[in-house]
């Protein structure tokens, strides 16, 4: 205990310093704007970035790069929540609720919500990293391509919870969203799967094409196809910051959202997608009047943006203490501690204190920053929702397409993307969801690359995934989860057929 | 109006008039690294870039076209103009392995680019789970062998540094193991750390950290000298192996055409880079091996790309490795 406040100690001094005090504010607030770009991803600015950092100390270095990777998180759920545009896999939850709350003109609470449960999420998963980094690394090395696979199969049940209307119809999207994963070259094979011959394919569809289209362009479209009822939130704006009343409400899926973010966050492979779409499903499911769920419930967003924050922040451990990337953004920082002479490892705690501690009490600095950056913002953002449509829609429609252009420098991702705002335009017509579309897509990628690692571990024996406990309890959860969300749903007919 | 059009055409023209080799370069030069942000060949690439930038006198742009083992990048830079704006860092998969792992593939390593030099390679490390029971080299070849039916050997994916520097060893060892193949290096390493996996191959800068930490064991390096990332880890040819020899060679490139002149410019740039201290430095403490003298030429990178792609082919194509 003595020793980590004498590390933290040494991480704040670290982390105090005028400059890198100054270099955690430029990457908190870089983060943010980029975040509220629609597109325009962590992982293209920390990219562009990155010659920049060549001239100061890899610490402060590193310390802006987080704070960019972070900031963004935050960032990221404005325009979730004010146009309706998720930019990353882990604001898509957000969406869900916030961009309701928005319409109802409660767009103010909403981004203060995300922006207070995100703050309370940094602050816990801070402490989390700093006492528990190294434990919780053993504990995430236990979990091998079966495990994996049964987690991802409890994500896959979440995600029927997460649908509003017909289960059916979740399942479906599911499905198509699984099989959007399976576009490109095979893992194990080589071989061109889906890609019709496609050189643009070969590596499959970017998870920001697909959500920039389904969402974004899908929903301009929709907004433009009845201008009566066009989707902006009218004059009427209300109250910028939550009352009392809202945090009352917010706080426990707060803290709720943090557990769960905060440990799936850890695990290798990027489980911090998981940690929002789980905080919604678990709010959904314990809260008194689920329906109230996707038509601006405050709980909706707390618990999905605390998860968030969470995971993003957890998802350093494994980078700082085995020197493993849990996922790209984690990979980039990788490359910069590279540039900078520092390969991480598990020994980078040990051989470059002053590094690994300052990294840690920067992230809740910039926590705190972000916080002070963003409530004044709120009044800004909400401003810009007055703006006319017929304003916004071509600047949004612009934003989004240089942000897709970034991620690759590749012109045919805009294409695809606007491929994919048709058909999510059609989807919306006809009654089907995309957000469960989304999820099967992130999960299905990573599901069918672990269950094809664990089946040639076994060699082919599918007992795997029920004699390893850790697997085979992950694989009940998703049983219990399934049976309860299609229950009422078949009750519900069988009292229907009853009437008739 | 129209004098405006007219006027905006002539500058427009004047601006793509190919920029004479005197004047060489007047503009910023993209860079093209065909691999994600963050991976070995991306900072070697931004590292020698950088001095680069300082002998030109013009910055160059990284510019990162991942996809397809990289060789996505590498033909978006061979149809660039040869005017010396565009070039590209060319690797050991992108020009020795791909023409054996994609048959569609649209651009011939050894005929579409004008070579411009060798920057700096990272060695190839054999290395195993920490618990994995063999103690050297020569007890690691006699285990696989023995009971190659139980063996898990992890990679990177199809076309990977990983997958080809393996198969290789593989292929020499007369082996089958059975491959698991992951996205990427990370996760591949994180189940080797796990102990899920038994062995992999891969460059030297990704292992470094996790041999020196004893979370990984490793037996060999596939260099004809020790590196001093890793004094005490022998050479394959010390630990009886010395025909596995390979390294994930790193070579900046220019679109076939580009005129002498710049090609002798930007190879005095590199060269340059490559004898500075600083950058010496840096690259040295990522484990890299740095070409000298005559191996710095243009001349030695076509006829040792020729060689490259002759060595890699028979090997891929017995081991039915295809990516398309």
């Amino acid at each position: 205990m003595e020793d980590l406040f004498g590390n933290l100690a040494l991480g704040f001094a670290t982390a105090l310093s005028v400059q890198n005090l100054l270099l955690c504010f430029v990457g908190c607030l870089v983060g943010t704007l980029i975040g509220v770009l629609p597109g325009v991803g962590p992982i293209a600015t920390i990219a562009m970035l990155l010659p920049l950092t060549f001239k100061v100390d890899p610490t402060g270095a590193l310390i802006m790069l987080a704070g960019i990777y972070y900031g963004a998180q935050y960032g990221g759920s404005t325009t979730a929540i004010l146009v309706n545009i998720p930019g990353e896999a882990t604001s898509v939850v957000t969406v869900l609720d916030g961009h309701q709350m928005a319409r109802q003109g409660r767009a103010g609470i909403a981004l203060g919500i995300a922006a207070i449960g995100s703050f309370i999420a940094g602050t816990v998963a801070t402490f989390v990293i700093a006492a528990l980094g190294l434990p919780l690394t053993r504990l995430a090395l236990l979990f091998g391509p079966a495990e994996y696979f049964s987690l991802m199969a409890m994500g896959l049940a979440f995600a029927v919870v997460l649908a509003r209307g017909s289960v059916l119809k979740a399942i479906a999207m599911i499905v198509v969203g699984l099989l959007l994963s399976t576009v490109g070259t095979d893992l194990e094979t080589g071989e061109e799967r889906l890609t019709f011959g496609l050189d643009d394919l070969s590596d499959g569809v970017d998870f920001a094409v697909l959500a920039m289209g389904i969402f974004g362009f899908a929903e301009i479209l929709r907004n433009l196809d009845s201008p009566e009822s066009r989707d902006v939130v009218g004059t009427a704006i209300g109250r910028l910051l939550p009352s009392r009343d809202d945090l009352r409400r917010a706080i426990f899926p707060i803290l709720r959202g943090t557990g769960l973010g905060a440990a799936l966050g850890i695990l290798p492979g990027n489980g911090a997608v998981l940690g929002p779409f789980a905080a919604y499903s678990l709010e959904k499911k314990i809260a008194r009047d689920p329906s109230r769920f996707g038509r601006g419930a405050i709980e909706g967003i707390a618990g999905p943006e605390a998860a968030n924050n969470a995971g993003a922040q957890t998802a350093f451990i494994p980078l700082l203490t085995l020197g493993i990337p849990p996922n790209a953004v984690m990979a980039l920082m990788v490359g910069a501690m590279t540039i900078h002479g520092i390969i991480p490892g598990p020994q980078v705690m040990t051989k470059n204190p002053a590094l690994f501690w300052g990294m840690v009490a920067s992230m809740w600095i910039g926590n705190l920053m972000l916080l002070v950056i963003n409530l004044p913002l709120i009044g800004l953002w909400v401003r810009l929702l007055k703006v006319p449509y017929r304003l916004m829609f071509p600047a949004i429609l612009l934003f989004c397409c240089i942000g897709i252009y970034s991620i690759n420098n590749n012109p045919s991702d805009v294409l695809f993307a606007a491929f994919f705002g048709l058909a999510g335009y059609a989807l919306i017509k006809l009654g089907y969801e995309p957000a469960p579309l989304l999820l099967g897509y992130v999960l299905g990628r990573l599901m069918e690359e672990k269950l094809r690692q664990a089946l040639v571990l076994s060699r082919g024996s599918f007992l795997t995934f029920v004699e390893r406990p850790v697997s085979a309890g992950l694989l009940l959860v998703a049983v219990v989860v399934l049976v309860a969300a299609v229950m009422p749903a078949i009750r519900r007919r069988r009292e229907e057929a009853f009437q008739e | 109006m129209t004098r405006t059009i007219l006027g905006l055409l002539a500058a427009v023209a004047l601006a793509a008039t190919p920029a004479t080799a005197q004047t060489y370069p007047s503009r910023p030069i993209v860079m093209i690294v065909p691999f994600a942000a963050g991976g070995p060949t991306d900072v070697i690439a931004r590292i020698v870039g950088e001095h680069m930038s300082r002998t030109l006198g013009q910055q160059i742009v990284v510019e990162n076209v991942a996809g397809a083992g990289g060789t996505t990048g590498i033909t978006r830079g061979a149809q660039a103009t040869p005017d010396g704006y565009t070039i590209m860092m060319g690797h050991m998969g992108t020009h020795g392995a791909a023409p054996a792992l994609y048959p569609r593939l649209r651009y011939d390593p050894t005929k579409d680019f004008a070579p411009i030099g060798l920057a700096a390679g990272t060695p190839i490390l054999i290395v195993a789970r920490k618990n994995f029971p063999p103690k050297t080299l020569q007890e690691f070849v006699a285990y696989v062998k023995a009971n190659a039916a139980k063996i898990n050997q992890a990679h990177a994916g199809v076309g990977s540094v990983s997958h080809t520097t393996c198969t290789m060893l593989d292929h020499q060892l007369a082996i089958k193991p059975t491959q698991v193949a992951y996205r990427g290096t990370g996760p591949a390493l994180n189940d080797l750390v796990g102990g899920q996996v038994d062995f992999m191959c891969d460059q030297i800068v990704n292992l470094v950290e996790q041999v020196k930490a004893g979370a990984i064991k490793a037996y060999a390096i596939a260099t004809p000298v020790r590196s001093p990332a890793l004094p005490d880890l022998p050479t394959t040819t010390e630990a009886g192996l010395p025909d596995y020899q390979v390294s994930a060679w790193n070579a900046v490139f220019a679109p076939k055409g580009t005129p002498g002149e710049i090609v002798a410019k930007l190879n005095d740039a590199l060269s340059k880079a490559l004898s500075d201290a600083a950058t010496r430095k840096r690259l040295l403490d990522l484990g890299g091996v740095i070409p000298e003298g005559k191996e710095r030429t243009p001349e030695y990178l076509g006829d040792f790309v020729k060689s490259e792609v002759a060595r890699w082919t028979p090997i891929l194509k017995a081991a039915g490795a295809v990516a398309n």
